[in-house]
């Protein structure tokens, strides 16, 4: 069992034309998921690697039935393709675009709300079920397949460290979010929990956050209220200056809220437990999760 | 992107939002050109620096006639204005904005931002403005109304009811609030602004409502559509090296008081190895992100950033490959290191795609650094190192 991503995800592929769609295509094929198509805007007719290109998403999905979308198109088109992909009821978006302007995803997150579309990212990483597809960019050797730890993130690289530990540790996943890093985005920690806490194969659940927002201690209250299986955080950032800006976009430390101290007393303060050292994060899971 | 307040009080004006007149100038005989246009004294020189706080900083004066503005201006230009924003070092100032002083009744606060938790447009208004609005917010919460607008539906009728309640402006007054913020909010929504801020929204005794100060900040993602605002960037502010860390399209932010260089993929990563850097006893120099997807060019350019920080006696590199391989990497560590005498002990850690490539090209290259592969063994050895430099 997974969340969101399973075996009868059929993905197309938004910009599957360009360089790092077709690459990061050919990956997620090769780990084994459906990608029935692509879209570029006057590029249909013709396919890349076997895989046939649509000027529309209603073309692709009139033509394969895809129910899911991977969006690598350029920020100032990118508002526009996760809204094509709504409006043509894909119930799972991923955008990896990064640079999105914000005053768009303003607008797509309140388009997007009450549909039954669910949009991961942007500026993400994407989803990986284990052993059964995945939609994104992330390394899929480092994965477990088989359970039974969620991972959900804000991050890219430091969820692979997360997960490569767990791994090594033997600790599977039955899925690996990646939020994104952005002010604004589809999916937020919450809406990530409830789904792990509902599904059956998911025994417990990793949760990575970073410095910014208010997001971690909104999680904090929620694991305590509505989860009965165990969350182990991380949060890092705890040596970042306030007022700096840390490369994502979200992470903007101000007026002594979103800070690592305050995230961190958060969590506890609801009972999450929390590992401190990255370094020792899979072995801290291992006990905690035992 | 910050704009200055001469450049945000342009925007106003085309806008239709009231702002004194007045205009920039920098030197003093270009302040005072620009005062015998205006209807007389008094006036204020405000020094334009993006830093916040410069009020408290020494960098806003009230003159009452010529003598005095020569003498003020004088002392502005070229002055390290030190704020609360600017850094220990301060920044230079280089321009100032001449402005006709107002007669004020009444000092308000206006703001609008996006909201990130909501996914709105969040606009704050409190009757009592000036310099101690956060104190305010953080005390009285209630002062500052905060009223959030879905940006699929607009500014409504009931949005400007609830700020006009929260302002209590003068009869006299209230009839310019709604196409005030009307233009505010246009403005905002037009020109992808993250910040609009005015502080303080002045009613006159004469019952106008002036915008006194203005900050402005764009949306750097928006600057592809926003390119005559995009063309007022000033970076006189930005620290050298960060400014040759964006040309390389790297993400890099010195930190004062530290002496490890890092140089790490991804944010997050960049963060907690920070983080890492400290459990081992030191601190962290900068940040320095080279992306998911660094080529062996942009490696290059980062390791010759982080080593022309005087400050740097330790490199920690943290590569978790996966997008980015680790071979290209350390090729571009080498070919890096054959451009710029390393003299400072490095510490590589390479994980993930191609790490044990890397890992042999750098042994290979015989050069004199430390690789290891996990992160306990990373801090094990910083701190061997750290002691070691000590």
């Amino acid at each position: 069992m997974s969340i969101w991503l399973d075996q009868n995800t059929r993905a197309v592929v938004q910009g599957l034309t360009g360089r790092e769609g077709r690459f990061h295509a050919q990956r997620c094929r090769a780990y084994g998921t459906a990608i029935v198509a692509g879209v570029t805007p006057g590029k249909g007719g013709s396919s890349v690697d076997g895989v046939p290109v649509f000027d529309t998403v209603r073309e692709a999905v009139a033509e394969t039935s895809a129910n899911a979308s991977l969006i690598f198109v350029p920020p100032s088109f990118a508002a526009d393709a996760i809204l094509e992909a709504a409006e043509n009821t894909l119930t799972l978006v991923v955008c990896i675009t990064e640079g999105i302007p914000v005053h768009d995803m303003l607008r797509v997150k309140q388009y997007l709300a009450g549909r039954s579309t669910r949009l991961i990212g942007p500026n993400c990483p994407g989803i990986i079920s284990p052993g059964i597809g995945k939609l994104g960019i992330m390394p899929g050797e480092i994965h477990r397949p088989g359970g039974p730890v969620g991972v959900v993130s804000r991050s890219g690289t430091l969820t692979y460290e997360v997960v490569a530990q767990l791994s090594s540790q033997g600790l599977g996943q039955t899925t690996c979010v990646g939020i994104g890093g952005d002010p604004v985005v589809g999916t937020s920690f919450i809406a990530c929990l409830a789904a792990f806490e509902a599904d059956p194969a998911t025994q417990a659940v990793v949760m990575v956050g970073e410095i910014g927002g208010t997001a971690e201690e909104e999680a904090a209250a929620f694991i305590e209220e509505k989860m009965s299986k165990p969350v182990v955080a991380f949060i890092a950032g705890r040596t970042a200056p306030p007022g700096k800006r840390m490369g994502h976009a979200g992470a903007i430390v101000s007026h002594g809220l979103g800070t690592a101290g305050a995230k961190i007393d958060a969590l506890r303060r609801h009972g999450v437990q929390v590992c401190e050292d990255l370094a020792t994060i899979g072995r801290f899971c291992a006990e905690a999760f035992a | 992107m910050k704009l200055h307040e001469y450049q945000a009080k342009e925007l106003f004006r085309r806008h239709g939002v009231a702002v004194p007149a007045g205009g920039v100038a920098a030197t003093v005989d270009e302040a005072v050109n620009v005062a015998r246009s205006l209807a007389g004294y008094p006036l204020a020189i405000k020094a334009q620096v993006q830093a916040g706080g410069r009020g408290k900083g020494g960098g806003v004066r009230l003159v009452q006639n010529e003598e005095e503005l020569r003498l003020a201006a004088g002392e502005m230009f070229g002055m390290r204005l030190v704020t609360a924003q600017s850094g220990p070092a301060g920044v230079t100032v280089g321009k100032v904005l001449v402005e006709q002083g107002s007669r004020i009744d009444r000092e308000c606060y206006f703001a609008l931002l996006v909201d990130r938790a909501t996914a709105s447009i969040l606009i704050m208004a409190s009757s009592r403005g000036g310099m101690e609005i956060e104190e305010l917010a953080r005390t009285e919460p209630g002062a500052v109304a905060m009223v959030r607008v879905n940006p699929l539906l607009g500014l409504r009728g009931y949005h400007l009811r609830e700020l006009a309640a929260a302002l209590d402006l003068p009869a006299e007054a209230a009839p310019a609030l709604a196409p005030l913020v009307r233009s505010l909010y246009d403005l905002f929504v037009k020109h992808d602004c993250t910040l609009v801020e005015i502080n303080p929204l002045v009613v006159t005794v004469d019952n106008r409502l002036v915008a006194l100060d203005a900050k402005v900040e764009i949306d750097g993602n928006a600057l592809f559509r926003q390119q005559e605002l995009a063309a007022l960037r000033d970076d006189s502010e930005t620290d050298p090296l960060e400014l040759a860390a964006k040309a390389a399209g790297l993400n890099y932010i010195k930190l004062s008081g530290g002496t490890v260089g890092t140089m790490v993929n991804g944010a997050g990563l960049a963060m907690a190895s920070m983080d890492l850097i400290g459990q081992a006893g030191a601190r962290p120099a900068n940040f320095l992100d080279v992306g998911g997807g660094a080529s062996a060019t942009a490696i290059a350019a980062g390791l010759r950033i982080l080593l022309s920080d005087p400050e740097v006696r330790l490199l920690f590199i943290n590569i978790f490959g996966g997008i980015l391989r680790c071979d290209l990497l350390a090729r571009g560590l080498v070919a890096a290191a054959q451009e710029v005498a390393i003299s400072v002990p490095v510490v590589v850690r390479l994980a993930g795609t191609n790490a044990e490539e890397g890992r042999r090209i750098l042994a290979e290259a015989g050069l004199a650094w430390r690789p290891v592969t996990g992160l306990a063994e990373a801090v094990a050895q910083l701190e061997v190192t750290v002691g070691e430099e000590r």
